[in-house]
């Protein structure tokens, strides 16, 4: 269940008009810089979760829910910019407990292809990057993975993929460069498709004109 | 590894020491070393049965206990289970021949939409380990697939993995499915995968979520004990 978009979180007893928090995973961090200076949402202030923390998607409503009472009062909303990243709804409904909103969707592939696209596509036997994941390969799918140690590994872990899908958010040569060679190493055939924003634009948006309505 | 390790003959260990030297192995996913191990506790004349609990099983339980406790990761009980897989090869047609004891059958696959199968794979080996017959449907099944694979073999129990919060969901079509034609009482259905918990397990009406292959196996024992009990 999506709470009303105009219900306070936590009641907001003291809060300061105007300031909206964006508590983003990190992987989402120079995304949402691009759009708030792009929009002019001045009034948006970020602050991001490590990214990291999708190695263990069960920890992230917690780690929400503890910056969202930690910061009760201190603004006129708050916006979580995490999809359902591997929660399996729990996320959902712990912003349905403390009355913030957020993304709609799986997870960030779908909502950079956009939400009702990714689900048409139906691709199973792919594996996606996006911008931060191009950039981070290593940090965040290699090593986690132990295939640095261990690249005998990846036939197990891979296996059943047949290409890498790069939803890229911005046209960036290096990243294409650097997309192709992932999926060299982890023997995927390579596909690049540009997104751009996706769904993530339409997502903060309304948190803009919301803001600025109260 | 110290060079005392590397010197390590395995033939010239005492039972007792080999076994845990198989522990210890298991941890380390020494493959080779573990077949090695396997073949010397035969040729002593060790149950096929013996060898798989005691060293194989034994191994992956405390495998099992720190990949619960964050010690290990899941390459490392990757590396673990590859091992584990080797000595499961040279056990396996002894067991049958043996007429090893049989705790159940189960019916094991990936769901509809999804590809992923390191969890199941997992749930399976330490299945087989622990004494059940399973019969794995690989990835992607639809519900026709788990229904025939159940009547067919004449299963116990059916387990089914997800690991996408975007293909769970597919695991209630089964059960629905189950229900409406009458047959979701016949078997014990087991869920597991990486987005799930409890409360999705109860909420599309499976017996019990298994959060890894160690519970799933003693929640599946535990079941079928029941079962024997009503019978």
């Amino acid at each position: 269940m999506t709470p009303d978009p105009h219900t306070p979180f936590l009641g907001a007893p003291k809060a300061k008009p105007g300031r909206v928090l964006i508590l983003a995973c990190g992987a989402l961090a120079r995304e949402i810089i691009v759009l708030k200076d792009m929009n002019g949402w001045d009034h948006f202030v970020l602050q991001c979760l490590p990214a990291d923390l999708h190695l263990r998607p069960e920890k992230i409503p917690d780690a929400v829910e503890a910056v969202v009472r930690k910061s009760a009062g201190k603004f006129s909303d708050i916006f979580v910019a995490y999809a359902d990243c591997g929660t399996g709804g729990l996320l959902q409904k712990r912003c349905d407990e403390l009355g913030v909103q957020m993304i709609a969707g799986p997870h960030c592939y779908s909502f950079f292809d956009g939400n009702e696209t990714f689900e048409e596509r139906g691709e199973v036997t792919s594996f996606f990057l996006t911008d931060f994941l191009a950039r981070q390969f290593d940090a965040f799918v290699w090593k986690p993975m132990g295939l640095d140690r261990h690249p005998e590994l990846r036939d197990l872990y891979f296996g059943n993929y047949e290409k890498l899908v790069y939803l890229a958010q911005t046209n960036d040569p290096d990243l294409d460069k650097r997309s192709e060679a992932a999926a060299e190493k982890l023997g995927l055939a390579y596909e690049r498709r540009f997104t751009g924003y996706g769904d993530l634009a339409s997502a903060l948006a309304p948190q803009a004109k919301d803001s600025q309505r109260g | 590894m110290s060079d005392e390790e590397d010197d390590l003959i395995l033939s010239e260990l005492s039972d007792d020491e080999l076994v845990l030297q198989m522990h210890d192995d298991l941890y380390d996913g020494m493959a080779e070393e573990i077949t090695e191990a396997v073949n010397i506790l035969l040729a002593r004349k060790w149950l096929p049965y013996d060898v798989l609990t005691k060293a194989l099983v034994e191994g992956m339980r405390i495998v099992g206990i720190d990949f619960r406790d964050g010690i290990l990761f899941v390459p490392e009980v990757l590396l673990a289970a590859g091992a584990m897989k080797g000595g499961m090869k040279i056990l396996k047609p002894l067991l049958i021949e043996s007429g090893a004891p049989q705790l159940g059958k189960m019916v094991i696959g990936t769901v509809k939409g999804d590809i992923h199968d390191i969890g199941k794979n997992l749930v399976a080996m330490m299945m087989e380990g622990a004494g059940f017959e399973v019969v794995d449907l690989g990835i992607n099944n639809p519900v026709e697939d788990y229904l025939a694979a159940l009547k067919a073999e004449k299963a116990d129990i059916l387990g089914m993995s997800a690991l996408l919060t975007t293909t769970m969901t597919y695991m209630k079509i089964v059960i629905d499915t189950m229900v409406a034609e009458g047959i979701r009482d016949d078997y014990i259905v087991l869920v597991g995968g990486a987005p799930l918990n409890e409360e999705f397990g109860k909420a599309i009406g499976a017996d019990a979520y298994c959060r890894d292959a160690a519970v799933a196996v003693e929640t599946a024992k535990e079941y079928m004990d029941r079962k024997h009990n009503q019978l």
